[in-house]
This record gives structure tokens, sequence and C-alpha cells, in this order.
């Protein structure tokens, strides 16, 4: 069965079939030449308004673009433990040939998983290992994420905001870096305080440190959470908010400010598309603004129009290139320079970022 | 401003958190006080949660119709569900332990209430209508007792008109008395001329409907909105909590929101400045519930204190 799949899989490569299908019969009848299965792994519900809807948003998108050549599954609400090699084995059991991991915690268990399956390629989000069937994608979303400071920064009266912050690991403290370095240039002086939930999505502790934020007098919210109980917890003071990962704002139109959103399905199809015709390589890929993997959601009714045009002059530079986020000098909070004048941040430092700029107040070690 | 202050936070949020136990915990209180324990408060919370929900998304007319509607739906629903473990353990003689943990399973997450929210395609809708917090006779702002007493939503009110209704029911009324005869010995209360089983039944059922709400509680009021799983474990604490209120309402309302305060505080002290691991704060419920078991397991306590002698025991005349 497996070599009739490699074999199934080569004939495509070599007949160049691509999305165009076909009909020929590969004899199993379990599966045939012309298509792939492939198969996305995820931490919540795809309903959650945020970063796993973005990503079935993606595995839609390709069904759409290679259609019948691609037979795509899902796996919603796998906990980031012992339970990911399991279901990574029932997928390879299915016939799955291309796996996407899009949780940091289901790291080690598709890397474990790789090794034991070379035949099947690994795609682990957020990560860090890669191996010559794994590879490891991402987005700059510190891109869109100063963006986001920007409009809070504006919406910020007294320069106080608050934060809900998942887990302290690079992906995160970058973010809360860039929403405080764009939050300054648009409100000098303002601080962003963090709380940490220690969970990605539970809508009931987000909204508790949403709360515990808006109970010190932050006058705008952001967050770095998958639901948009953040923004529930906000409505009911009526402060402005960012969300994450999808447009959010139906729930609650009135204070939504923007947010970072992530388009998936371009890099989805491409390596889906790669696997099928043989060329997929290992590869550690970092998307940005500029390729369209992150992006910002529209704007809230409540973003003033100068600050919008403010915040997409700058969107444009970023795209550019003339503009970096995280270029020095930047300090730390005990105000020591960090990255001094000239010096940029590299991407395998923003893989390994542990510290906070100056303005974030909170321990970037967690609670 | 002192509203702002510490103390206050967490005194509001303790009640606004404390709410759902408050119901849940009332409701096997009930039922435990007839000598039925229910282990299934957590699946027919989640039934509650579930229900409640579909029918603020699907009931038309003004807010508060709506909202009401789906109050009596959740409970109704969380009732029906109860009822499996009525037949089970009050007809059948089934053990309570075991159909509680059953009842729990079925119904519970990724069970029957994740069934329904994925049919009928609940996950990731704003709701329509939602429980907000009432600005009572204008006072929310008032120091101090403002944001804690004047600032709940409507529900909270209910469940404490409830608590004074409990308290007068088992204590004031001869239904009452009949019901804590029924825990304490069922043989007794028969040769009264009590119907043991019907009593049974009916609070068994009773508890349902106010799991059910303190379910629907969190799809309507906490987090308005439908996930599987999303009372997250509230159903054990309010069985902990009941023995931990010696299976009385007024201690029921006091460690409801004394456990309701565990679950916001560590993010409270976190957002100033004061870090605790939030692990200790969830197992805090649960510790003080082992600490009061072995307490009350003295013979005194237990005397004085203990739970309705017959609590586990199903009844069969014949045996008598």
């Amino acid at each position: 069965m497996k070599n009739t799949v490699r074999f199934a899989v080569t004939m495509v490569a070599a007949l160049g079939l691509g999305a165009c299908g076909g009909t020929s019969t590969a004899g199993t009848g379990t599966s045939s030449a012309s298509t792939i299965k492939a198969a996305w792994i995820y931490v919540g519900p795809i309903t959650d308004h945020g970063w796993t809807q973005a990503h079935d948003e993606g595995r839609k998108y390709v069904e759409q673009q290679l259609g019948s050549s691609v037979q795509t599954t899902y796996k919603e609400n796998v906990p980031e433990g012992p339970q990911v090699a399991q279901v990574v084995e029932d997928l390879i059991r299915d016939g799955n040939k291309i796996i996407f991991g899009t949780s940091f915690g289901f790291q080690d268990a598709m890397y474990a998983e790789a090794q034991k399956h070379p035949d099947v390629k690994f795609e682990q989000a957020t990560g860090t290992k890669t191996a010559a069937n794994m590879g490891e994608y991402f987005g700059a979303a510190e891109d869109a994420d100063y963006l986001t400071g920007m409009a809070l920064g504006a919406a910020s009266k007294k320069g106080k905001i608050g934060f809900v912050a998942p887990f302290p690991i690079p992906e995160v403290i970058r973010e809360i870096n860039a929403i405080t370095l764009g939050a300054q240039t648009t409100h000098p002086g303002a601080t962003v305080q963090v709380v940490w939930t220690n969970t990605w999505f539970d809508p009931t502790k987000e909204k508790q440190a949403a709360q515990s934020l808006l109970s010190l007098g932050v006058d705008a919210i952001g967050q770095g959470q998958d639901s948009p109980a953040t923004g529930d917890a906000a409505k009911a003071v009526n402060v402005p908010w960012s969300g994450y990962d999808s447009d959010q704002s139906s729930y609650a139109p009135n204070i939504w400010l923007t947010g970072t959103v992530y388009h998936w399905g371009p890099y989805y199809t491409k390596r889906v598309k790669a696997a099928m015709d043989g060329s997929w390589k290992s590869d550690n890929y970092y998307g940005s603004i500029a390729d369209g993997m992150i992006g910002l959601a529209p704007y809230g009714s409540s973003v003033a129009q100068s600050v919008q045009s403010q915040i997409n002059a700058k969107m444009e530079a970023l795209k550019s290139g003339s503009f970096y986020e995280f270029k020095g000098p930047l300090k730390d909070q005990s105000g020591a320079v960090k990255v001094p004048s000239g010096t940029k941040l590299s991407v395998s430092d923003l893989y390994a970022i542990d510290w906070f700029v100056q303005g974030v107040i909170g321990s970037p070690k967690g609670s | 401003m002192i509203n702002n202050t510490i103390l206050v936070v967490i005194a509001a949020s303790a009640i606004s958190y404390g709410t759902p136990l408050l119901f849940a915990a009332l409701g096997e209180l009930l039922a435990e006080r007839s000598g039925v324990l229910n282990l299934g408060v957590e699946g027919m919370m989640l039934i509650g949660a579930v229900s409640g929900f579909w029918a603020v998304q699907t009931v038309g007319g003004p807010g508060w119709v709506v909202l009401l509607a789906a109050v009596v739906v959740a409970a109704l629903a969380a009732a029906a569900t109860s009822l499996i473990h009525a037949v089970l353990t009050i007809s059948l003689r089934a053990s309570q332990i075991v159909s509680g943990l059953a009842l729990t399973i079925f119904a519970g997450a990724s069970g029957l209430s994740s069934y329904i929210g994925h049919v009928a395609s609940l996950g990731g809708k704003p709701a329509r209508h939602e429980f907000d917090a009432i600005n009572v006779l204008g006072l929310q702002d008032t120091p101090v007792i403002g944001p804690i007493l004047f600032h709940q939503n409507a529900l909270t009110y209910v469940s404490w008109v409830l608590v004074v209704l409990t308290l007068l029911y088992l204590y004031r009324t001869r239904p009452g008395l009949h019901l804590r005869a029924v825990g304490e010995s069922p043989a007794t209360a028969d040769a009264m001329g009590v119907n043991v089983t019907a009593y049974r039944y009916v609070h068994v059922m009773i508890g349902g409907a106010l799991a059910g709400i303190g379910g629907a509680f969190f799809s309507l009021a906490i987090t308005p909105g439908w996930l599987d799983g999303m009372t997250s474990g509230a159903g054990w604490i309010a069985i902990a909590l009941v023995i931990f209120a010696f299976w009385r309402p007024e201690l029921a309302l006091v460690g409801a929101y004394l456990f309701g305060a565990f679950s916001s505080l560590a993010f409270t002290l976190q957002a100033r400045q004061v870090h605790l691991p939030p692990e200790v704060f969830a197992s805090l419920p649960y510790l003080m519930t082992v600490i009061v078991l072995v307490l009350v397991s003295t013979g005194w306590a237990r005397q004085r204190l203990g739970a309705p002698a017959s609590l586990g025991v199903p009844y069969v005349r014949e045996e008598r």
C-alpha cells in the first residue's frame, strides 16, 4: 500500500499533473494516482474566530485551488501533549502525505513522528526544529503588530495599554515588543502592561485576565489570544480593543480597532503542490507583510481617518523595506541599550528573543 | 478610585464567577438532601450551556424574553438529562457513583453537548443577546459596595432569591421536612407516608435544572457564545462545594463566592505585580474541600454537620 502510494505520487510528479487532476486509477482503490491527502492539526476549534479558524481558511483555500487533486482533513481541539503523536499516527494510517501542525506545542511530537515516517512531509507552524522531511513556517506577525500598536497608542488617552498574552515564548514576546514600539510612535511614552494566561484558547481565563487589566484603568487593550473574549471584557467598559488572528470586529464593532491577521492559504497551496510534484524541500519559511502572509484586519469605525493614513503609510514603508521595526536603538525594560543604533535584529535573534523593550510592564518570563 | 482597589475587584469578580457554582451547588445540594449523589453535574451544566445558547440564537422577540426562554430551555434540557440518572439510580438502583460519572462522560465535553453544538453549528458565533451587568437602582458607582452588590447580572440576583427560598423550603416547610427525612432515613419517611421515590425523582430533576442554569450562565453571561467543554470543571467544583458547605444553602453561597474568587485571583494579582503560579489557585477549591472532609470525618462533626445519612444508598422497601 505504501509503495503503491509512493508509486502514485511519483507518477503524478512524472506526468506533471499538478492541479489538472485526471481520473487514472492506481489499482488499490484506496488512493487514486492524482490525489494527495493533506492533513491539518489544530489546537482550538475551527470556529474560534481566531488562530485556528485562520488556518482552516487556509486549508479551504487549498481545496479551492487544487480541487479534486487534493483531499484535505483536519483534527481540531488537539491538546498540546502526548495525544499529538497519536493524532499524527492516525493521520498517517489514513494515508496523509503532508501534515501541518499549527501550534507551537505540537513541535516535539511532530519532530519525533517525522523521524519515524521519512516518507511523510511534516510542516510545523511557529516552531524552531527542522529535519529533512520537516519544514517550519511562520509569518512576521510583528509587522502588523507594530501597526496594531500604532492604533492602540492613538486610541489611548492616558497611554496606558493592556495586553492579554498567552505564553512567554519568543513569538509572543516579539509581538508585545512590536505593539509597544508601535504604540509609542502615536503616543510617546505609552506603556503596555502584560498579563499572562498560560493558554492559547480559554475564553473564561482570557476574559478574567482582560478584566484584571481593565480594573487597573488601562484605556486601550490588545491580545495575543485566540478567542475574542478580551473584546467581550472591553465592551462592558467601552475601552478600544485590538484583536488577533482574524477579523473579530463582529464581536464588538464599536470598540474594534484592528488586528494582525494571517493569510495561510497561498503558502499551504504552494507546499501541498510541492509535495505532489516531488519538489518539496524542508524549509524555514518566514512570511511577512510584504509577501501577504501577514496582513492588517479592516479598521473599526473608531479609528480616525488621520490615524488610518498614518498607519497605511507605515505599512507601505514596511512592505518596501524602507522601515524595519526592530532597528536600534532599542532599550530593554531597565533602560539599558539592547540593540545599538544602526543594528537590526535578525530573524534568528527574533526567534530567541527573551526580553521586553522599554515601556512594557510585566515579566518576559511569565507569571 | 476606590472601586478599582484590589479587594473590591476581587469581591466583585468572586460573585460573578461564583454564581454558576452557586446554581449548580444548590441543585446538587437538593438532590443529595434526598439521598441521591449525582456526579453528572458537569455533564448537565454543559447540556445547559449548549441548549441555552441554542435558544438564545433561535428564539425571536425582545432581548429579555429571549434570555428568559434560554434559561428555561437550559433548565428543562438539563433536567431531562438528569432523568437518566434518576431512572438508573432510583428505579433501577444502579450505583449512584457509576451512573453519575457515566452521565458526565455521556453528556459532557466531546459527548452529547458537543454533538448538539456541532450539529446546530453554534461554535464561533457571537450571542444575539447576553446577560449584562445591571446598574441596580443607579447604585453601581457607590464606593465599595456598588460594583460588588449593585453591578451584577440578573441571574446573580435570581441566585440570591434562590438561596433564601431553598433555606425556607428546607427548614420551614412540610415538604422540606419530608425531603430531609427521605435523605436521612427513607424507611422512616416511607412509614410516615412520604413517597420516597417521588421525592427523589423531583429533587434530582430540580438539581439537573439548576445545574443547567449554572451552565447557561457560562454561555449567556461569562463568555457569551458556545464552546465544547466551556464550563471547564465547574461542575466538579460544585460537587466539592456541597460537601464544603455541609449541605447547607447559606454556606453554599459563601463557598461559591470563595471558590469563585480563586478562579480569577491569579490574574488580578498578576496585573498588580504579585506573581504566584495560577495552578495554586486552581487547586485551592479542591484542597479546601479535602481539608473540610478531614475535619468532618471526626465523630463530633459527623453528628453535627455530616452528610444526609442515606446519601448514596438506594432505597428498597422490601429490604427494610
